[in-house]
């Protein structure tokens, strides 16, 4: 199964934040580059959603939803600077 | 539904199959009627989710085939393996429901107020979310000029032929087959590469904004072929789905 992109999990980002953040640009905590979530390297099949960056792979997000919650670690972000929700 | 999780604006709601039309012997197009359709941008996408009599569910992302200001409809190309497609194009009939929602996406969209010419390449039902912005074209009267490279395995599985045929010269459609050719086909024949980009794609010089959508890796291909032409990487919009065509969350 190849890897998708941000585009495809813009409903997920939705519900998440409250509004849409393809365009929200998200910077990497490991190498720095910055970049539309839209164009990041999404892994929609492992148990939970992982969200990679683009330029050097590595975890930028992951969302994990179980029992009608969804988990989300942003740890691999520097900054997420998106539209006012 | 458990309701810990944060709300968004977009909630499922139950849609009802309008008419629906076969494009190739895998592939239709399904108009949806939507009681609370907010409207949206060419190049959008929407959800779907199908539920079992268990409970079980699975979702599915679709590109809104139609623009702004058109019916919504979703352009489904079935897939031997997969969980939702099958039902989609084989035993869903108008006047059915099915849940949705949407419209989903910012990044992948074009809203017709830039003039800059539109380069569009399109591998397999990549082509859904390019016809909406084809069409929206069409609507708003946009004198826009429009190049669409169209990949597909065969004549036969090119969807919307006859529509796409029927553009005059300020939409160039060029189609290349990669597995099979009708005798005497005088378009492009083979994969997308570098060499074919150059041939028929704006020069970067237009400055055109670009819109790739088709499997993962027909995409990487097409995206950096671009960028090594001279499009800038920032013009060029790319939007991915998998080698299945489907997103699948797995079993």
């Amino acid at each position: 199964m190849d890897a998708l992109d941000g585009n495809a999990i813009g409903g997920l980002l939705c519900d998440v934040f409250g509004a849409d953040m393809t365009t929200a640009v998200g910077t990497c905590a490991s190498c720095g580059s910055a970049g539309p979530v839209a164009e990041t390297v999404v892994y929609l099949q492992a148990p939970g959603t992982v969200v990679r960056c683009r330029a050097c792979g590595n975890m930028l997000m992951v969302f994990v939803r179980k029992s009608g919650m969804t988990c989300v670690d942003l740890q691999g972000l520097a900054t997420l600077a998106g539209p006012v929700g | 539904m458990a309701g810990t999780a944060v709300r968004g604006r977009l909630s499922w709601q139950v849609a009802s199959v309008g008419a629906v039309a076969e494009e190739t012997s895998t592939v239709r197009t399904i108009e949806l009627v939507v009681p609370d359709w907010a409207g949206h941008r060419a190049g959008q996408h929407l959800d779907v989710r199908l539920t079992a009599d268990d409970g079980y569910s699975a979702e599915r992302s679709y590109s809104i085939a139609s623009a702004p200001g058109e019916p919504v409809a979703i352009t489904v190309e079935r897939l031997d393996d997969g969980e939702v497609s099958p039902y989609l194009t084989e035993e869903l009939r108008p006047g059915d429901e099915l849940e949705l929602r949407g419209p989903i996406g910012g990044y992948f969209v074009w809203d017709g107020e830039e003039t800059a010419p539109l380069q569009l390449v399109a591998g397999g039902s990549g082509v859904v979310p390019l016809r909406s912005i084809l069409r929206y074209r069409d609507r708003l009267g946009s004198a826009v000029p429009i190049r669409l490279l169209y990949s597909a395995r065969s004549l036969d599985d090119v969807i919307y032929r006859t529509e796409l045929d029927e553009y005059d010269r300020e939409v160039e459609v060029s189609y290349t087959l990669t597995r099979r050719q009708p005798p005497g086909w005088r378009g492009r024949a083979g994969r997308v590469d570098k060499a074919m980009l150059a041939d028929v794609a704006w020069p970067a010089e237009r400055q055109p904004l670009t819109f790739v959508c088709g499997p993962t890796p027909f995409v990487e291909t097409v995206a950096a072929g671009l960028v090594d032409l001279g499009y800038p990487a920032g013009q060029v919009k790319t939007e991915r789905f998998g080698a299945t065509g489907e997103p699948t969350g797995g079993r």
